[in-house]
């Protein structure tokens, strides 16, 4: 009841008009840059940060919810109407979405992600309101040992995406890993693959790499094929109205990926991008009609769609309540907390209650804000995708030089960016998946430091993985994750060649 | 009289004229620049902007430009302010003891020896915290407990080398453990070492005060000691001296004049400072940031520089880090 009062308290604050306007005004540019590919709420809201010396906490917290919420909804269109994922969480909408396209059905592939992300943000949402301090109380039972537990099952589960070649995919996980190391190492002190130079002692920001790998990269890869045509828009064809038989086939992905999106949106590493894959495996188990998958299956947009939004909002629980960053977005967003004196944490929820429930307010807001730019008004950003090519990568490449200068004002940080920028179009060029860089580059490292704090806390005894009841129920899960599948196919080839023999299998 | 914008536009020669005339009466300066050679939002910078709110409202100084190069604990930027900002008499290099440590760490050909030392400012004292539920109930119970089996003692705080890791290889030496056996697991910062605390997954803490706080005023974590030499006003804890551990630690703050700058325009930017520390303005900054006035100029302030770089040296050489 007393989160009942406040968060009516916070809706007193969003609905000024000011604050309406700031929601309006990230909502509108969240959906825009999650839209454009290359362009993501990191970026965006790193160039946004000196507007935290002009504008009060309250507005500058909801512009920044605002774009990081509509990044989820419009990263959705790009995927569906152009195969490239506008966003690294919109990857697996593109495997179905896109197919949907091309059937002729991107009226509904549309409507079932905008409305699935609106059920899931706004359950997401809720889940902030009256699960915050539930989900505080038991992300604080993980210690080191579970964490790195939960970093394996997350290897794991990345290795099914690593993309058609493992052998590529696990090249470009390495590199990722390799990527996040350099730097001073946090347990010793000890500098590693700095060469001496002494701006990489901090380590490469994750920023610069996603952005030269997925703007400078793709600029680069976009400019070389230019002349052999553009990518191919597919036209908006079909209803946004779904179907009685869609709507069924709808509601219960966006509820399974809402539960899968908002609690491992919350964990560390846990992010937007696994609870997405997953929801797209969990959704291919249970379908009626698995056959349909990889051709245009409706569910394998509803839950992955509902998991990507979900997980937004989960972000911002640990976000809000512990001061932990578990995605690149929110580590920026932290940063301007940090730069208004604002030191966010359990007791973030009294001492600036207007700040935090005015925030949460407007995420209910900026949800039917964004229902509506993205259904009704769907054909402006489809329309944005028209955008001659050269003058939206130019802009592109333009904003990104500028995005990551203005984070550190450090020449070197440029050097790479463009360094990386060339290897992510020689990835691209030779079919390399870029995603797993990333993805290495944030899980390798938590990976290893937890490991060795959990190694450091037990005095160097290594059962501790095993005895502590949380990470040895997730290294088994890990453990089926990898073996189930070969484990079954082993067991059915054996089966198969058995059978003839009239064995007793 | 010059203008501001001519003062801009000019070499950096013209500011240290206008300061040359400002030592004997207290003549405001036109432009300072200032040094910050960390991000934007940390220590370091909010000293700098505090300085910069105080200096302007106290009307020492008409503008401030504050210039960031952030980077490994400052060892990027110090380079920078050596080189580039040499003989201007008109900058100030905001710096603390977190660059000594991370200097020597980073085996650094450099140190902040080589720059001109105007005066320390504040002090942010470490404390020393444990869950709600810890057996410990002083830090001696604390410190017994290290003396028994370091490594059944496992300590979270933010990197290696750093003060929090400093404070507790002191600790262990205060009580005759060698400071390499010491559990320390280091986080990416106060936030998660707080969070590994208050999941009681680590035996103690060590941050800066102001980490903690808002868990303490909830109850959820108690503080044994502060580790500064007089008891904290509105901290409910004693001092690890009191406790009969006797080390004594300040992550301390301060400004530094670029090398190569004349007696005149140092004595004129010490003067400067030595006021805004007397005033009222700086004193209602530090409390409301929760820092420690402990004002130190002149030749001491140069001393206690080398006798710090001595002693952090000395301490991380123990730790394995130098």
């Amino acid at each position: 009841m007393h989160a009942f009062e406040q968060l009516l308290h916070g809706f007193a604050v969003a609905l000024t008009p000011v604050n309406l306007m700031w929601c309006l005004v990230g909502t509108t540019l969240g959906t825009a840059i999650g839209v454009l590919p290359g362009l993501g709420p990191a970026l965006t809201i790193a160039l946004l940060l000196p507007i935290t010396f002009k504008v009060e906490p309250t507005a500058a917290f909801i512009l920044f919810a605002g774009i990081y919420y509509g990044a989820m909804y419009g990263g959705s269109t790009t995927s569906i109407l152009l195969n490239t994922p506008g966003e690294s969480a919109t990857i697996v909408t593109a495997l179905e979405g896109n197919k949907m396209a091309r059937s002729g059905r991107a009226g509904a592939a549309l409507a079932t992600s905008a409305i699935g992300s609106f059920v899931a943000g706004t359950i997401g949402t809720l889940g902030i309101t009256f699960l915050a301090p539930i989900v505080v109380d038991w992300a604080l039972k993980f210690g080191p040992a579970d964490y790195f537990a939960l970093m394996l099952l997350a290897f794991v589960t990345v290795t099914a995406v690593l993309g058609s070649s493992a052998v590529r995919g696990m090249a470009a996980l390495f590199f990722g890993i390799w990527l996040g190391l350099i730097g001073v190492d946090l347990q010793t002190g000890q500098a590693r693959f700095t060469f001496g130079v002494p701006e990489l002692l901090d380590g490469i920001n994750v920023i610069i790499v996603a952005v030269g790998l997925f703007a400078v990269g793709e600029t680069l890869y976009v400019a070389s094929r230019y002349k052999s045509g553009t990518d191919e828009i597919i036209p908006l064809k079909g209803s946004l109205w779904m179907t009685r038989e869609e709507w069924a086939r709808s509601w219960k992905p966006w509820l399974r990926g809402t539960a899968l999106g908002f609690p491992i949106g919350a964990m560390p590493a846990g992010g937007a991008e696994i609870p997405t894959f997953l929801s797209y495996f969990l959704e291919k188990k249970l379908s009626t009609k698995p056959e349909e998958f990889g051709r245009g299956a409706i569910e394998g947009v509803a839950g992955p769609e509902a998991a990507n939004n979900a997980s937004a909002a989960g972000v911002l629980v640990p976000m809000l309540t512990l001061g932990l960053p578990t995605s690149a977005t929110a580590a920026i967003m932290l940063s301007a907390f940090q730069s208004y004196g604002i030191n966010p944490g359990p007791l973030l929820f009294e001492s600036q209650a207007q700040l935090v429930w005015g925030l949460i307010a407007s995420l209910f807001i900026g949800n039917v804000m964004l229902l509506v730019l993205n259904l009704p008004m769907i054909g402006l950003w489809v329309k944005m995708l028209r955008i001659p090519a050269p003058l939206l990568y130019a802009g592109i490449l333009v904003f990104a030089t500028i995005g990551t200068y203005g984070i550190t004002q450090s020449p070197v940080d440029l050097v790479l960016l463009y360094l990386i920028g060339g290897l992510g179009y020689l990835m691209r060029r030779y079919d390399f998946p870029t995603a797993p860089v990333i993805i290495g580059m944030i899980l390798g490292p938590l990976a290893e430091q937890n490991f060795r704090q959990a190694m450091t806390i037990s005095a160097g005894d290594w059962t501790v993985f095993f005895t502590r009841p949380i990470s040895a129920t997730i290294l088994v899960l890990a453990l089926l994750a990898l073996a189930g599948p070969k484990l079954l196919g082993f067991w059915q080839s054996f089966r198969m060649p058995a059978e003839p023999m009239g064995g007793d299998a | 009289m010059l203008t501001k914008r001519e003062l801009m536009a000019g070499s950096a020669a013209f500011g240290g004229l206008s300061l040359l005339g400002a030592s004997s009466q207290a003549q405001t300066v036109d432009l300072l620049k200032m040094f910050v050679p960390a991000a934007p939002g940390g220590g370091w910078d909010q000293t700098a902007r505090s300085l910069e709110a105080a200096l302007r409202a106290t009307k020492l100084v008409n503008g401030v430009q504050i210039t960031n190069v952030p980077g490994a604990g400052g060892a990027v930027g110090l380079p920078q302010f050596l080189n580039q900002w040499k003989g201007q008499g008109n900058a100030l290099m905001v710096a603390g003891m977190v660059m000594v440590g991370s200097l020597l760490a980073n085996k650094s050909p450099l140190s902040l020896t080589q720059v001109t030392p105007i005066a320390r400012l504040t002090g942010e004292a470490e404390a020393l915290c444990v869950p709600q539920g810890s057996p410990f109930k002083t830090a001696m119970d604390f410190a017994q407990a290290l003396k028994a089996d370091p490594a059944k003692v496992p300590v979270a705080g933010g990197s290696a080398g750093g003060t929090d890791h400093i404070l507790l290889g002191m600790i262990a030496k205060a009580m005759g453990v060698a400071p390499s056996k010491v559990s320390y697991v280091a986080f990416s910062g106060g936030g998660p070492a707080t969070a590994a605390l208050l999941g009681s997954q680590v035996a103690a803490g060590i941050s800066g005060y102001g980490e903690f706080g808002e868990q303490i005023k909830a109850g959820k974590l108690r503080v044994l000691a502060v580790s500064s030499d007089k008891r904290i006003e509105g901290i409910d804890a004693p001092t690890l001296k009191e406790q009969g551990i006797d080390v004594e630690l300040f992550n301390w703050r301060g400004v530094f004049a670029p090398p190569g700058v004349n007696d005149a325009q140092r004595n004129a930017m010490t003067a400067m400072i030595e006021k805004l520390a007397a005033s009222k303005e700086w004193a209602e900054v530090c409390k409301r940031q929760e820092w420690t006035q402990i004002t130190l100029t002149g030749p001491d302030y140069g001393k206690f520089i080398a006798e710090e770089t001595t002693r952090i040296g000395g301490i991380l050489k123990e730790l394995g880090l130098a």
